[in-house]
């Protein structure tokens, strides 16, 4: 095939904020605005005209002239910081918004994964939501019931698929959105970043099928903050920002690029004010946000260095816009973007109204190596993700030993981020051998 | 049935009026079947008396109008019993209200769905009118054990009932179309279904027969409300009322596919906004 998958030519796409610039001068424009607004209103809706087409209301540009080409086979990852336009150039590319200018063409059955679950309904069993789910994302009912034994089994919901999903665990529920989505076998493959809770096994699994995938030889674009998992996955990156392509190549130094770009932006006092935080446009049914994060030592001081031994505590800050059930908030440790761990928080589960909240996660002291370290938070609001804030904050671990200590020096050799409990013995003279040679 | 295709999608902001993509539609029926099965599934959910809403709702309404517009006020009825006279337009008139009103608020319902995956919208109201046959069907046995009741036998005319039945769907989905497309970005349409479905009650003879108008221009000009048509055939096709509504359902029919096709044509022109905006 010299053919290529995807060819995107110039595609920009414009957002109306709603709401008026300009005020109301008086009182008496006020009123006559009030009266032949809803008729010129009407007469445009009869001309067709869509209502946000108003020159009165403010726009901005999610994309501009976004050009790329994509040979068959070629797995591609998207970078860029938080709302750079990256869910927007795949929400148009999977049809489901157009694009304001511009044109794309693409070759090949397309399959996208945006957000995993879609249209799952709690009174729904199991085994229901997986037909469901899978018409919804193109599949054929016979190509579902093939693959229902493989979907059931690679989710591991075997016990409850007649059970509706509103009994089901959070992690459950999205094992088994997820078997389903990924069990769609399209040419292109569009992947927004679906990996955001669940175990660690179970992530794990869903970066094999990713692999999997690609190294079938179809063709992904794959949108991640995580610079790791783009690493393994494609050989290829480009890099979007304030909805315009900045970088496009190797994935490994258009990732070093982007990494120095933003290391050289991130604030690192160990206070982050999150509420105008720059999220993109599929927050639209957003309800409840992150609103700041704060990092303590265990003296409770704010900072953004710390000592190898001190503890440190992730202080997070949210409001919750809806009576919630079960809250879960995750907070991703990584070095250079690439993940190191992720730490989920427990299901709250004691029922909230409306209001803002806080919480913290802590740890303990001496596991960190000295070096930079940057922080993403996420918040789930009864299951539904509801803020992610990739990288927002970054702090620094420093070595608390003295340069002349020479257990220091020997303590600087080690590598590696992380340190358990873990050392070595005194030597001892060797007296026998210790493996004993079979007889 | 989407299938492995090697030919070429162009993506291109669209302009003024655009094609129905009828073939697409069709290639998309199994997700049609999912969405109607799941809307019936799941509406009598968690409800005391599940599918007896179904029959409850025209039932009710046929006692009182029978008090009130039968007994009371001596409303004529064209030679059958004013209970089944009134009954049997009914059931017909709750298939198109409750269509209309679900496949109005149906694409905003569905605003999760619209927002994350790609599919023909046009499915989405289509589903919301479809879902609603079922139980057209059951407060259907009640008209048959009502025509037992009354010793009403019907005509040959009964063949031409699917149709008629068919009439009072496109009606529905075409007035659907219209205000699912502009409730995504006018909630006001919210408050202007259920006010609609109440004069549209009245402007269609339900309590009342069309008989009592007896100019045949004006007969005519009635007819262009597709209900009339629907409801006064559903009488002669079952009741064999003497009332040969020829002329009224043609007149009927031809409204009703006028407002589907144009409906049709409005909602793919706003689509393009509805994932933006919704």
């Amino acid at each position: 095939m010299s053919e290529l998958a995807l060819d995107v030519q110039g595609i920009s796409k414009r957002y109306y904020i709603g709401g008026r610039v300009e005020a109301y001068r008086t009182f008496r424009d006020a009123l006559t605005e009030t009266v032949s607004a809803p008729f010129r209103r009407i007469a445009g809706v009869l001309r067709g005209q869509t209502h946000a087409a108003s020159n009165a209301e403010q726009s901005f540009w999610a994309l501009q002239d976004v050009s790329f080409q994509v040979k068959p086979g070629e797995a591609i990852g998207i970078i860029g910081r938080n709302g750079a336009g990256k869910s927007t150039l795949l929400k148009i590319l999977s049809q489901i918004t157009e694009p304001t200018k511009g044109r794309a063409a693409i070759t090949g059955r397309i399959g996208s994964l945006l957000e995993v679950g879609t249209g799952f309904h709690q009174e729904l069993t199991g085994r229901e939501n997986i037909f469901l789910n899978g018409a919804i994302l193109g599949m054929t009912r016979s190509e579902i019931a093939s693959k229902f034994d493989e979907i059931v089994a690679f989710a591991e919901v075997d016990k409850f698929i007649d059970t509706p999903v509103k009994h089901y665990s959070s992690g459950m529920y999205l094992r088994l959105a997820f078997a389903v989505a990924a069990h769609l076998e399209p040419e292109i493959l569009l992947v927004d970043e679906v990996l955001a809770v669940g175990d660690v096994v179970f992530q794990r699994k869903c970066l094999g099928k990713m692999s999997e995938v690609s190294g079938q030889g179809r063709t992904v674009l794959f949108v991640s903050h995580n610079m790791g998992a783009i690493s393994n996955l494609c050989r290829r990156t480009i890099c979007l920002d304030k909805g315009r392509i900045i970088d496009d190549g190797d994935t490994e130094a258009v990732v070093r690029r982007y990494l120095e770009r933003t290391n050289a932006e991130l604030p690192q006092d160990g206070y982050v004010d999150l509420s105008r935080h720059d999220r993109g446009s599929w927050l639209a049914e957003r309800h409840s946000q992150l609103n700041w994060v704060r990092l303590s030592d265990g003296r409770g001081r704010q900072s953004g260095v710390f000592a190898e031994g001190d503890p440190i505590t992730v202080e997070v800050g949210f409001s919750l816009g809806k009576q919630a059930s079960i809250i879960q908030l995750g907070c991703v440790v990584s070095i250079n973007s690439s993940e190191l761990f992720t730490v989920p928080s427990p299901e709250y589960d004691s029922g909230y109204e409306p209001g803002d909240f806080e919480t913290r996660m802590r740890i303990a002291p001496n596991y960190l190596r000295d070096g930079g370290y940057e922080i993403s938070l996420k918040l789930f609001v009864d299951g539904i993700r509801q803020d992610t804030l990739s990288v927002i904050t970054r702090f620094q671990m420093v070595s608390n030993l003295s340069a002349d200590d020479t257990s220091a020096y020997l303590k600087k050799w080690v590598s590696g981020p992380l340190r358990f409990d873990y050392g070595w013995d005194p030597l001892a003279k060797t007296t026998q051998p210790a493996v004993e040679s079979g007889g | 049935m989407p299938q492995p295709n090697t030919k070429t999608l162009i993506i291109e902001p669209s302009q003024g009026w655009v094609a129905l993509k009828l073939r697409e539609l069709w290639r998309y029926r199994e997700l049609l079947y999912f969405l109607t099965w799941r809307d019936i599934k799941v509406r009598y959910k968690q409800t005391l008396i599940g599918g007896v809403w179904a029959i409850l709702q025209p039932v009710l309404t046929m006692i009182v109008f029978s008090l009130f517009f039968g007994g009371l006020a001596k409303m004529p009825s064209d030679g059958v019993p004013y209970p089944i006279f009134s009954y049997a337009a009914l059931v017909p008139w709750t298939l198109f209200a409750n269509g209309m009103t679900q496949s109005s608020n149906s694409l905003v319902g569905s605003a999760n769905l619209i927002k994350k995956v790609y599919f023909p919208r046009l499915i989405v109201p289509l589903a919301s009118v479809m879902s609603n046959v079922v139980d057209f069907v059951l407060a259907f046995v009640v008209l048959i054990v009502m025509m037992l009741f009354f010793g009403i036998v019907p005509t040959e005319q009964i063949i031409w009932l699917p149709l008629l039945v068919l009439l009072a769907l496109i009606t529905s989905l075409g007035v659907g179309l219209w205000l699912s497309a502009m409730n995504v970005q006018f909630r006001d349409i919210r408050y202007v279904v259920p006010f609609l479905v109440q004069l549209w009650l009245f402007i269609t003879p339900i309590a009342y027969p069309s008989s009592l108008i007896t100019n045949d221009l004006l007969k005519l000009l009635y007819a262009i409300n597709p209900m009339t048509g629907v409801v006064e055939g559903f009488r002669w096709a079952l009741l064999g009322t003497q009332t040969a509504p020829g002329a009224v359902i043609l007149v009927s029919s031809l409204a009703a596919v006028i407002l589907l096709v144009s409906g049709a044509y409005y909602f793919r022109r706003m689509e393009r906004s509805f994932a933006d905006v919704v």
